[in-house]
């Protein structure tokens, strides 16, 4: 089995105008074993990404000579300028970012702004205070993303289709995300030790009403599916 | 000298308990402690000094704009609320946080006179947090410098103060 030679990590881009959340949510990451890189802006972020200001986003000359890479965005939603949903709109527009998951984080517990943030491509909506709890619903896109690295560099003939050949992984990779899913069980245990998980689906429900717990202290509903998770039920 | 260190350590407990009971932390600062590890032995202290950083020029700014009863900048004042409930809700600042609400209540309606306590009321509130802390990181440097661990004790909010209502938890 080919593996990288240094040390791959998860690497998150944080987005926040306040010096203290973006304090709290690199260590969160950093605790959760991920690279973390934050800014201040959505400019600065789009800057970091590669997105030349003026320029087009779906334009596939926009990206400056050295894009950065990040395998997740999080940002905050009320941001000076820049909001975090107008960042997720610049993000999908760009064909060359549109695919990286982007996660919502607000202190207000909006729905019609969740519904916005989801409905644009959010893959999740965190409401602040974060914690550690909620970054266990990250796993998932991180697992993914490692494995589909190792498959890649596993694949040596070059002239391979790569869609082709992604495709034939695809399956191995589910199972594989599954097998690490139950083996990461232990992990939220400690984080919430009143909960026995037993199956991957009741991790699916567990993280599904993590966010109900917040929106329903101001009696909302969150039944709208979660698009990342539906993925994860039909392969149990 | 292992006496020493027990007392030390007891002192911290029952200090850091009582921060709980007496309604200045919430869970979110049993969080932050939980973030700290040898590795980063100062995070705690680093953030809540940013966070008391933020309050002192959250505030001159707010008391700026309040200053004339003819034009008051309520907009500014709705921002700087916002942020200072924002980031004393991430770290479990209780009192603060509270305060931030009944003031946001103020501006939404205009009310000069109710901002101008709530001003006056986040600056006390802020200024003696700031004060219990840094007894708390002076009872921890005192276990340090004792040779002593410090206390893996994590209160529960929830369980101190039976008398609020619970976060419904999932």
């Amino acid at each position: 089995m080919g593996m990288a030679a240094a040390e791959w990590k998860f690497h998150v881009l944080a987005v926040d105008d306040s010096l203290v959340d973006r304090k709290l949510i690199e260590r969160l990451l950093q605790k959760s074993s991920c690279q973390v890189t934050t800014v201040d802006s959505g400019y600065k972020a789009l800057e970091f990404l590669g997105l030349r200001q003026g320029i087009e986003s779906n334009d596939t000359t926009a990206l400056s000579l050295s894009p950065q890479e990040a395998n997740l965005i999080i940002t905050d939603y009320c941001m000076p300028g820049m909001t975090g949903y107008d960042l997720l709109k610049k993000l999908k527009e760009s064909s060359a970012l549109k695919n990286i998951p982007v996660v919502i984080m607000s202190s207000e517990n909006v729905p019609a702004r969740i519904s916005r943030c989801l409905e644009e491509g959010a893959e999740e909506f965190f409401l602040k205070p974060v914690r550690l709890a909620d970054l266990n619903k990250l796993k998932p896109h991180m697992m993914k993303t490692k494995l589909k690295n190792q498959k890649l560099e596993e694949i040596e003939t070059p002239s391979d289709d790569e869609n082709g050949t992604v495709a034939a992984v695809e399956p191995e990779i589910k199972d594989s995300v599954e097998m690490e899913i139950i083996k990461m069980l232990p992990l939220q245990s400690e984080t919430e030790p009143k909960r026995v998980l037993l199956q991957v689906v009741q991790q699916e429900e567990q993280m599904l009403s993590n966010n109900k717990r917040k929106s329903m202290e101001q009696g909302l509903s969150t039944d709208r599916p979660r698009p990342s998770l539906e993925g994860i039920a039909t392969a149990v | 000298m292992n006496t020493v260190v027990a007392k030390l350590q007891r002192q911290f407990q029952d200090y850091l308990v009582s921060l709980y009971q007496q309604g200045f932390l919430d869970n979110q600062f049993t969080e932050l402690r939980k973030l700290q590890d040898e590795g980063t032995p100062d995070f705690v202290a680093e953030v809540v000094s940013l966070f008391f950083d933020d309050c002192s020029k959250l505030i001159n700014s707010m008391s700026r704009s309040l200053e004339r009863p003819e034009n008051v900048d309520f907009k500014q004042v709705d921002s700087g609320v916002h942020q200072l409930k924002g980031s004393s809700s991430s770290v479990g600042a209780r009192r603060v946080k509270n305060v931030c609400i009944s003031f946001k209540e103020c501006c939404d309606v205009q009310n000069r006179e109710g901002c101008l306590r709530c001003l006056q009321q986040v600056d006390y509130e802020y200024k003696m947090l700031k004060t219990k802390l840094q007894d708390l990181f002076n009872l921890e440097q005192q276990i340090v410098q004792a040779g002593g661990a410090i206390p893996q004790h994590f209160p529960s909010y929830t369980i101190l103060r039976p008398d609020i209502r619970p976060c419904l938890d999932a």
